[in-house]
């Protein structure tokens, strides 16, 4: 048995009543990532040292196991890229909370994700280091932006991984890498340290193989930091405490499948078929339709948070990435990929004067008036489940020439992310001629991701679609 | 209301607004994406939002203050701030001259 197969759960376990050695552990994985690293591209730097940090931390919680990380956490000692050529070779001076918490809890970084360059994307292949191939299926992309770290878990080079999702970069790539994706509520885990992207929705969090495994990593990441004055003092709950609570009396709400772009999809048919298993499980399971205004027991349609979020998006993105000036740090502007100075310039221009009112204010109208929507679903809903993406993941070069590429991929989790919600990404279907998957996405309201996790959890246990984890 | 169309014009006084140094080559196809995405946002104009005020953070806090204390663990030294800077002289940030001599 490769031990780089096993899952979060497993490896402590085992670590614990040692049955398995930290050395034979890292030994397997490290063996996946020489084999495999330079075809899928998922690792831009490993860390020479971790097995020997390990060993010095094996009585801690998560005992020494081997993460993957998304190149935006700031990891000093390792080189930190955002996957952008202007800051190749920069290493940090200071540490993001998130790491420095999952290190504090015995997690090892073994090394640092790539991902869509600044996460500006939904494929990994607007990284300006080469794309990130999908190792369930490798002529196809990961999703993104934390494609790397979503592949590193399906390929079984790491044992848990660490992204972050502005919309959809966890969830999305999580779905086309038939793996675990848990975004957490804006502001239950720390954003200091973490190369900026959208202030006002970035969101770091976990993915695994189970969810279980998500769970247990949150339980470590969570919670206020002084350091990120936008973190909760909500309480930080045992997310696998509750795991196996059940979905009985649960109120369940089915969204989106009657959006034109899912309409008789084969994803649409298995989130049904997940609403008829939550039924069968005890829960109260409805179909909310689409609507075009805030109406009772509606969901407004994605393609308006489509639009508002790619104009706030590109504002703060312009925003942000206006520090990178190449003086005390990283290289010129000039160093720049083409999506990062598209969304650069686009967010300039919404935030211009005279456009500003009119562009930038009206999306943030129409993200108010979305909140209000959730609002409203939650009062009758415990959980809406919708499709994560609206297909399997698409082939390399799939972005070539389509300046909304990502926006599209991820329009089913806009409304979530627009409003600061929890959610999500499950396996919910497998196809054996392509080996790729189709995702769920879970979604909760705000700090609700006890929730969530149970329902998810339900489902796991009841399908088939996780059971590609080697059974120890 | 909707209708915004760029022109290589729009995009060269953006670019300098946004201090990205572009090829002549690239302000054609940045002009034609910019028109492709506006196709996408000028979907906002057909919701009605009339009654609706516009929100800029989902958390619900309000004044997050904390004490005004310097946190030395959160401070670089000279050899740190300096680390990562192409051009350092003295202990010094070296950036371009902007105005003239």
């Amino acid at each position: 048995m490769k031990l780089n197969t096993l899952t979060l759960k497993q490896v402590i376990e085992m670590l614990r009543k040692k049955e398995i050695s930290l050395s034979d552990l890292y030994k397997d994985i490290h063996e996946a990532i020489a084999v495999d690293n330079a075809k899928l591209n998922i690792y831009l730097a490993l860390d020479p040292e971790a097995l020997k940090k390990a060993q010095i931390v094996r009585e801690s919680p998560l005992a020494g196991v081997p993460f993957g990380v998304k190149d935006n956490f700031l990891t000093p000692g390792l080189s930190t890229t955002a996957s952008s050529n202007v800051l190749k070779n920069f290493i940090p001076p200071y540490e993001s909370t998130v790491t420095k918490k999952l290190k504090k809890a015995g997690g090892i970084v073994v090394g640092k994700t790539n991902m869509d360059a600044w996460a500006h994307g939904s494929s990994t292949e607007t990284s300006d280091f080469g794309p990130t191939k999908n190792p369930r299926n490798p002529a196809h992309l990961p999703g993104g932006s934390s494609g790397g770290s979503a592949a590193a878990v399906a390929g079984d080079m790491c044992i848990a991984a660490l992204g972050t999702e502005t919309a959809g970069s966890i969830r999305q790539p999580a779905a086309w890498c038939g793996v675990v994706g848990l975004k957490p509520t804006y502001g239950r885990v720390s954003r200091y340290g973490i190369i900026a992207m959208g202030s006002s929705l970035d969101s770091p969090g976990p993915i695994g193989k189970t969810v279980y495994d998500t769970a247990l990593v949150l339980n470590y990441i969570a919670g206020r930091d002084s350091s990120d004055a936008t973190t909760s003092q909500y309480p930080v709950l045992d997310y696998t405490k509750n795991l196996q609570k059940g979905v009985k009396g649960m109120r369940i709400g089915i969204c989106y499948i009657d959006h034109e772009k899912l309409k008789g999809s084969q994803v649409a048919q298995a989130i049904l078929d997940a609403g008829k298993l939550y039924e069968k499980h005890g829960a109260i399971v409805d179909t909310i339709k689409l609507s075009d205004q805030l109406k009772p027991n509606t969901i407004l349609s994605p393609d308006y948070a489509l639009s508002a979020y790619t104009v706030f998006q590109r504002s703060e993105v312009s925003s942000n990435l206006a520090r990178y000036d190449g003086i005390r740090y990283g290289h010129g502007r000039s160093s720049f990929g083409d999506e990062a100075k598209r969304r650069i310039m686009l967010g300039t221009f919404t935030l211009s004067k005279g456009y500003a009112d009119r562009y930038y204010i009206q999306a943030q109208k129409v993200r108010n008036l979305f909140i209000q929507n959730f609002h409203q679903l939650y009062k009758t809903y415990d959980i809406l489940i919708s499709p994560t993406s609206p297909g399997y993941a698409m082939k390399l070069g799939a972005t070539a020439g389509n300046p909304m590429f990502g926006e599209i991929e991820d329009m089913l989790m806009e409304p979530s992310s627009n409003s600061g919600l929890s959610g999500i990404n499950i396996p919910c279907h497998h196809d054996p001629v392509s080996n790729l998957y189709l995702g769920m996405d879970i979604v909760g309201d705000q700090w609700q991701e006890e929730k969530i996790l149970q329902a998810a959890y339900v489902y796991e246990q009841e399908t088939k679609w996780n059971q590609w984890i080697k059974k120890a | 209301m909707k209708g915004k169309v760029f022109t290589t014009d729009d995009v060269k006084k953006i670019a300098q607004l946004a201090q990205i140094p572009l090829k002549s080559d690239e302000e054609q196809n940045l002009a034609r994406g910019f028109n492709t995405t506006m196709t996408v946002v000028d979907k906002l104009f057909s919701i009605d939002v009339s009654h609706v005020e516009p929100i800029s953070q989902v958390t619900g806090l309000e004044n997050v203050y904390r004490e005004d204390e310097i946190d030395k663990s959160r401070m670089f030294t000279q050899n740190q701030a300096l680390q990562n800077a192409p051009r350092a002289h003295k202990g010094f940030f070296v950036v371009d001259q902007i105005l003239d001599k």
